[in-house]
């Protein structure tokens, strides 16, 4: 299957170091003589350097495209004994294909956020943070080896602290930014673990090496207190727990609503289209190691799918626009771990594709909204909305682009890459694919719900919020806004043309292009279907469409046609709808398990004994010390000649005892 | 050691900068000119680089070798000399020096350090360590407006007279004993000779003393305080490093038969230099003190490579020099920066608020004080790393701790400047004495601690090849 390894070549493309270079050195020439010089024009460079890396990357797209796989060191890194890593590039279908569709977004991003940040007191700094996050990102995607994926890993996982914590003098962004990096510790304490066991089986960091030598360790097995545990499974599950924490899937899933205190710009980029998925991304870039182990793809299959629908139960109950569509980007990122889980990684990767795009236009398109309704006490909250869609043309049309893209509608690009998973699930030769592909279909009619709740609360009906805005009309956001908006459109519609299947007439592009990357997954017809295989793919196409079109019209029936039925869940269920209202209470049952139990050890333990008498004493003590050593020793630099030549002299004494003593 | 054997082309870049320095010492009177001075100057360093390159595997008998271990020395010195003409012209003028003069004289020097880097014989190095010395204790007394410059040049010469016969000393007892003064000749008469043991101690109290090792340093904050701050810059690292350079050859060549022997004499001064050098430049207020007690805590880093006694101990010491001419060169050049008349720009808290008037050479002290440090991705950062792993490697775990320990107390007083410059309002203000010259020294060494803190790897090797 990777015979084709031979094609990566070390001598070539070397010019896609510039790919990430250039939003570097935007990013800190912005941060440097951001706050002082640049000022209010902080966009500029940025804007410019990630549209140079877009082109860049077009250019490396073009090339892989025909032919030409590079993975080199572009230096060396850490050389010590036994450890050779370098900073490297590895250019394939996969990483470039990430290249282009984090360079693509994050200019069009860029060039939003110019509108929608414009006169924001912290504006250098904001440009300065989302280019170190496109380097990090593009960093991460590119890296050749597991400590510079690590790397870029930590480093988006830092800016996006940065980014929800941006204003950080509201309390809510400063707590949501220390969750999601509290959170994100214990998946990647997992990851890095997983790494180290990496080089300790492989003795190497490089994918190359490891991935090309993968099946020694096959058989391996560890001794842990006593059980036998296959390595490659330990070594899958330790690197899912990063992809769990990074990519927010159950159980480490709460960081990601509360997350949305950050910028609307941000949550497009970061946490809708690009880092987010980097756990996805890593699954598949590492596919070797997780079918070493059944276990370990039954873990992500489980994972995805819980989350899926877990997600899709707890959207349709919030009001808060952006946090609707995140627990979206929850649901849909568990639609491409299930991909994972069963064994279609390239499918889950073009769900990972074209979600970037239509998620990203519906963070957009909110945050266009949320710009409009800026002087409302709340500005996300649905219920004062309504009615906008004769305010806002351009954003009512391609916010609604996007919901029917992820409602699954035929010919837009959330419908190829859905299609593609519940095909890949149910063929799949896993036992538990027919499960995932259930739970799929019918969270496809969930997603469809939710999405057109949000644009019939949003755009249709009255407008809502005369009160609260004072009277004053909402209007459509500046040009520099809505460009990008119909640049993203396209491809929320036109993303799935690359992979359309071959059974609608299409060559699945995507599919082949990745297939030496990631492999094709088999495929199992069930007995009894043997000969009727295409009908039987049609069919599951037409149910999840069907699936999809019942939850449109559902919402239109609830929100528009009959809005009284509205209360009707509360009313009759009002425990079903406390529970998914509060999202199933994981942020109770983890402040009570987690969270107080720690903070009481620390206040007892590390608060009264550690803090007091260790730290205390060596903080406040140490450089007093240090100074009085200091103000001791200083009288001795009398300024006197004679004293310097004493001093001198004493020391050969001390010398002489020395040698006296040793020898 | 037959006469045929003599090869004066061994010995071309030393003539030539003994030829330039005479020309321009003569010519000071002559030409009131001052960029004639400068720019030969600089031409002069650069071809004697080339010279030097030129020169490279020749030997003058058996006194001078001409290796690629010498070559790397005088790369660093030829650099920092180099760097510290490009900073002297607006602070030369402002002081009221002769220009012709004082070039010269750092020529001179450079030619002593030169020849300490590649003598292989005692001799020459004592003789190359005198011409150094001499040389510096003029320069230091340049700015003869200033009473403490001549208090400083006073103490330096002085003490260092102290030093050097120590070193006469050493050299009479191993000479009587063997009767050997070519360094590779004396390692096969080492003995464990009580006599000839002793004869080593003399050494390590006169390198001591040129490295400025603890309790032998007392001289170096009164003289760096006192001297021109350009001067200053040139003599912390380039007479620091030519004392490494002769340190490195003889202990590790004609005594490292010995070596179970004076390393355990060495470790204690080595430990105590890195801690004294740090805790006294916390208390410190004057830049140029802090720096100077900042040179002798990084004399005490760099002494661990040769305690370490292994190739890889003395390559790192070799790279962390290079380094450190890099980042203390930066630092100093900074403050020549900021010295547009008298004493301004010498008290710390000139630099209060520095990042908000002129973010640019803010920023790049903060490089160098990263840098200083010991703070990744800088170069400083590269140079500890490869010295402290050396004596792990070398077997002494505890002195790397250690050392770690005393870069704990070394972050006070360089991030206390970052802190001045970054986080508290400008009280007083603060005017820049800029030339293109400058900020091209800036630049360089900013270029130099980056380049070499994210790319170490190829200077590594080299490095490593050029130890003899």
């Amino acid at each position: 299957m990777h015979a084709e390894t031979a094609k990566y070549v070390s001598d070539a493309m070397h010019y896609v170091a510039w790919i990430p270079g250039l939003p570097f050195l935007a990013s800190v020439i912005t941060l440097v003589f951001g706050r002082w010089f640049i000022r209010d024009k902080a966009h500029w460079l940025p804007c410019l350097a990630v549209f140079g890396s877009f082109l860049i990357s077009l250019k490396a797209l073009w090339d892989v495209i025909h032919g030409t796989w590079a993975n080199f060191d572009l230096f060396t890194w850490v050389a010590a004994a036994g450890i050779k890593v370098g900073v490297g590039f590895q250019i394939d279908p996969l990483s470039v294909m990430m290249l282009a569709m984090v360079c693509s977004l994050s200019f069009l991003i860029h060039v939003y956020s110019i509108g929608y940040m414009a006169g924001d007191p912290g504006y250098y700094r904001f440009f300065a943070y989302i280019s170190l996050f496109t380097f990090s990102m593009l960093m991460l995607v590119s890296a050749n080896n597991f400590l510079q994926l690590f790397f870029g890993w930590e480093a988006v996982g830092l800016c996006s602290y940065l980014l929800i914590g941006f204003w950080y003098e509201k309390k809510s962004a400063a707590d949501a930014a220390k969750k999601a990096f509290i959170v994100n510790r214990f998946g990647d304490f997992g990851f890095a673990l997983g790494v180290f066991l990496v080089f300790v089986f492989f003795g190497s960091l490089y994918y190359q090496d490891v991935f090309s030598r993968v099946h020694e360790i096959a058989h391996e097995t560890l001794n842990i207190f006593g059980h036998e545990v296959a390595v490659a499974t330990l070594i899958a599950l330790l690197l899912f727990c990063g992809a769990v924490g990074k990519s927010a899937q159950f159980p480490l899933h709460v960081w990601l609503p509360d997350a949305m205190e950050g910028p609307t710009p941000v949550s497009a980029l970061i946490h809708a289209a690009t880092m987010v998925t980097a756990g996805v991304f890593m699954v598949a870039r590492c596919h070797q190691i997780f079918e070493l182990s059944p276990v370990a793809m039954a873990v992500v299959a489980a994972a995805g799918t819980f989350t899926c629908f877990m997600a899709a139960t707890i959207a349709p109950t919030q009001f808060d626009i952006k946090r609707v569509i995140a627990f979206s980007t929850l649901s849909q990122l568990g639609y491409m771990f299930m991909a994972c889980g069963v064994g279609a990684f390239a499918a889950g990767m073009f769900h990972l594709f074209t979600h970037a795009y239509f998620k990203a236009l519906l963070f957009l398109g909110a945050g266009s909204v949320i710009h409009a309704m800026h002087h409302a006490p709340d500005p996300n909250d649905m219920r004062y909305m309504g009615g906008l869609k004769k305010y806002m043309p351009i954003t009512y049309w391609t916010f609604l682009i996007a919901s029917l893209s992820i409602a699954g509608i035929p010919g837009l690009a959330g419908f190829f890459s859905k299609d593609e998973i519940l095909a890949s699930a149910f063929f799949s030769q896993y036992p538990w694919g027919k499960f995932v592909w259930a739970v799929g279909t019918f969270v496809a009619f969930l997603t469809a719900f939710y999405s057109f709740r949000v644009v019939f609360m949003t755009f249709y009906g009255e407008f809502r919020g005369r009160e609260v805005l004072h009277g004053k009309e909402p209007h459509e956001s500046p040009k520099v806004m809505t460009v990008p908006l119909m640049l993203i459109a396209i491809g929320a519609v036109a993303a799935g043309w690359i992979g359309i299947p071959e059974i609608l007439g299409g060559g699945n592009h995507f599919a082949h292009f990745m297939a030496p990357v990631l492999g094709h997954p088999e495929f199992h017809v069930p007995e009894g279907f043997e000969h009727a295989e295409k009908t039987l793919e049609f069919g599951l196409m037409g149910l999840s469409v069907a699936a999809g079109l019942l939850g449109i019209f559902l919402a239109w029936l609830v929100y528009v046609k009959k809005p009284v039925l509205q209360t009707l869940v509360p009313r009759k269920l009002p425990l079903v709808y406390r529970y998914l209202f509060r999202k199933w209470y994981w942020d109770e049952i983890y402040l009570y398990l987690i969270v107080k139990p720690t903070l009481w050890v620390a206040n007892i333990f590390v608060g009264l004994i550690v803090d007091t008498f260790v730290i205390e004493n060596t903080v406040n003590g140490l450089p007093a010390t240090v100074r009085v050593v200091g103000g001791g020793l200083r009288r001795f630099q009398s300024g006197v000649v004679q004293h310097y030549a004493l001093i001198m002299a004493f020391g050969v004494v001390a010398l002489f005892i020395l040698f006296h003593y040793y020898f | 050691m037959p006469f045929s054997l003599l090869n004066l082309k061994a010995l071309m870049p030393e003539i030539f900068l003994v030829i330039v320095a005479s020309v321009m010492v003569l010519l000071d009177r002559a030409v009131r000119e001052k960029a004639f001075f400068f720019w030969m100057a600089l031409v002069g360093t650069v071809v004697a680089w080339l010279l030097a390159r030129e020169s490279l595997d020749l030997h003058f008998g058996a006194s001078y070798l001409s290796d690629h271990y010498g070559f790397f020395f005088k790369t660093i010195f030829l650099l920092v000399l180099f760097l510290t003409i490009l900073i002297s012209p607006g602070y030369a003028k402002r002081e009221g020096f002769h220009f012709g003069e004082y070039y010269g004289l750092l020529f001179f020097a450079v030619c002593g350090m030169m020849l300490m880097a590649s003598g292989t014989d005692l001799l020459v190095i004592y003789l190359g360590l005198e011409l150094m010395s001499l040389s510096i204790y003029v320069l230091v007394a340049m700015a003869a407006g200033d009473p403490r410059s001549i208090e400083g040049s006073l103490k330096y010469f002085l003490l260092g007279s102290l030093a050097s016969a120590f070193l006469v000393m050493g050299l009479a007892v191993l000479y009587g004993k063997t009767g050997k003064i070519v360094l590779s000749e004396l390692a096969g008469w080492l003995t464990s000779d009580k006599a000839v043991l002793t004869g080593i101690l003399f050494f390590i109290v006169a390198f001591g003393f040129k490295v400025a090792m603890v309790p032998f340093h007392m001289w170096a904050p009164d003289a760096y305080e006192g001297a021109p701050t350009p001067v200053t810059a040139f003599m912390s690292v380039a007479a620091k490093a030519a004392g490494f350079a002769a340190l490195g050859r003889i202990f590790l060549l004609a005594f490292y038969p010995a070596y179970a022997y004076w390393v355990k004499l060495l470790i204690p001064f080595a430990v105590l230099t890195m801690f004294v050098g740090n805790i006294l430049a916390v208390v410190q207020t004057n830049i140029k003190r802090m720096l100077a007690y900042s040179s002798v805590a990084h004399a005490g880093y760099i002494l661990l490579g040769i305690v370490s006694g292994t190739k890889e101990g003395l390559s790192a010491s070799m790279l962390y020099l290079l380094i450190y001419a890099f980042m203390n060169i930066g630092a100093f050049a900074t403050v020549v920066l900021m010295q547009r008349e008298g004493r301004v720009g010498e008290s710390i808290f000139d630099y209060q608020g520095l990042a908000k008037l002129y973010p640019v050479p803010a920023f790049l002290m903060l490089l160098f004080m990263f840098s200083l440090t010991g703070i990744p991705p800088t170069a400083g950062f590269i140079g500890k790393f490869y010295l402290f792993r050396s004596v792990v490697h070398a077997g002494y775990p505890i002195i790397a701790i250690l050392a770690v320990l005393a870069s704990v107390i070394a972050a006070y007083p360089y991030l206390r400047i970052v802190m001045l410059m970054y986080m508290r309002e400008p009280e007083r203000e603060i005017k820049l004495a800029p030339s293109p010259y400058i900020w091209l020294a800036l630049g360089l060494s900013a270029l130099g601690v980056i380049t070499i803190g994210i790319y170490p790897g190829s200077l590594l090797t080299s490095v490593l090849a050029s130890v003899f």
